[in-house]
């Protein structure tokens, strides 16, 4: 389930709990910087296989469930 | 038979800028900058060129070497911000210390020392030299857009250089180009031809932070993992690793993706910031005269920037 890989990731990177992030939840909410987005980019695209464009405007943790599910089509 | 290291140098400018003096100048705060980027402070050449600082650097390397600057056979000197481009940095050294052997200049931007090390060790290899001086000098006030926020917090003026002698400490190495990228761009001075239609870019860096960031952690640590192994050795046998000083974060995110702590990297750049094609030679000088350096240690030396370009070394002190 990539929504639960990502809020694990999310969660392990920030060290904060799971519970605390939804899909809803954005990048902003989490109060990371344009730096934090990058490494869990990055983390995202070893745990998935996949490459990130890093200027894509990916604002919210369901934009990028959204993002992995259609690169791993 | 390549080189050995036999004395380090460094300088740079005394004129300190803080980050609130930067705020003064732009939009942009000492939290911020200190979060983002890790510089408290930089240096900044009020009347010294990138040659100037180039050959200070170089007399403090051949003091601690010995080597007097007629004995020298090679200088290189790495700098993306040379005053002339004809005479170069090199030239100018070489003159001021009164030496006679060739010396020229190599970009490649922020790997700049890396890439000459190797090109040094060429001519080691081929029986060519014996003492060569390899500098990365500097001055990249002169080429930063002072009103982009994004970019003058981050860069400062310095100088770094090592004095070398034929040996067998260059244990392995790697250079790597990724030519035609925009992510860091420092467009020339476009000239004044009548004929000449395309339109000029501003002269100064422009870097596109989130790529430069993936792309500085993944070279540095493809790059780093391989000369390690090239060199036949495990990570835990390297005593220091002396990284390109670009942001304490990259620093940061390498040291945790290769799971090497922290405290094994040499990191200055809260006092000098980004200083380029110097850097790595300024924090090697810096390791070396804290004493905590003895022979046979080993060094992992790496840098990343424009071009793209990467370039790692492993160094037996």
């Amino acid at each position: 389930m990539i929504l639960e890989k990502v809020k694990k990731l999310l969660a392990e990177h920030l060290d904060m709990d799971e519970s605390e992030i939804t899909e809803e939840t954005t990048f902003e909410d989490l109060g990371i910087d344009s730096l934090d987005t990058v490494e869990i980019l990055m983390e995202l695209e070893e745990e998935f296989g996949i490459e990130f464009k890093m200027d894509e405007g990916k604002k919210s943790v369901g934009d990028l469930v959204k993002y992995i599910s259609s690169k791993k089509e | 038979m390549s080189f050995k290291i036999i004395g380090t140098g460094s300088y740079v400018p005394e004129h300190i800028v803080t980050n609130d003096d930067l705020a003064s100048i732009v939009d942009t705060s000492d939290e911020w900058i200190t979060q983002r980027v890790g510089v408290h402070e930089r240096r900044v050449s009020v009347n010294e060129t990138a040659a100037d600082l180039a050959y200070k650097a170089a007399l403090n390397a051949l003091s601690e070497s010995g080597v007097k600057p007629t004995e020298l056979d090679l200088i290189i000197a790495a700098s993306i911000s040379g005053e002339t481009l004809c005479p170069t940095v090199a030239g100018f050294v070489q003159s001021k210390l009164g030496a006679t052997c060739p010396a020229f200049d190599i970009n490649s931007a922020c790997s700049g020392f890396l890439f000459a090390l190797d090109v040094a060790a060429g001519f080691y290899a081929r029986g060519n030299v014996k003492k060569a001086l390899i500098i990365g000098a500097e001055r990249l006030s002169k080429i930063i857009d002072w009103k982009d926020r994004s970019t003058c917090v981050i860069f400062g003026d310095g100088a770094g250089a090592v004095v070398t002698d034929a040996g067998d400490n260059y244990l392995s190495s790697k250079i790597c180009t990724k030519g035609g990228s925009d992510v860091i761009e420092i467009p020339s001075f476009s000239g004044s031809s009548p004929f000449y239609e395309s339109p000029g870019k501003s002269p100064y860096i422009f870097m596109q932070g989130q790529e430069t960031f993936k792309f500085a952690v993944n070279a540095m640590t493809e790059d780093v993992k391989e000369v390690v192994s090239k060199a036949n050795l495990s990570l835990d046998d390297i005593k220091y690793f002396i990284p390109h000083q670009a942001n304490i974060r990259i620093i940061q995110f390498a040291s945790k993706k290769l799971g090497i702590p922290i405290d094994k990297f040499v990191v200055n750049i809260e006092k000098y910031g980004n200083t380029s094609a110097a850097s790595v030679p300024m924090a090697l000088d810096q390791i070396n005269k804290s004493g905590n350096l003895n022979r046979g240690d080993l060094l992992a030396l790496s840098a990343f920037g424009g071009g793209l370009s990467s370039a790692a070394s492993i160094i037996r002190w």
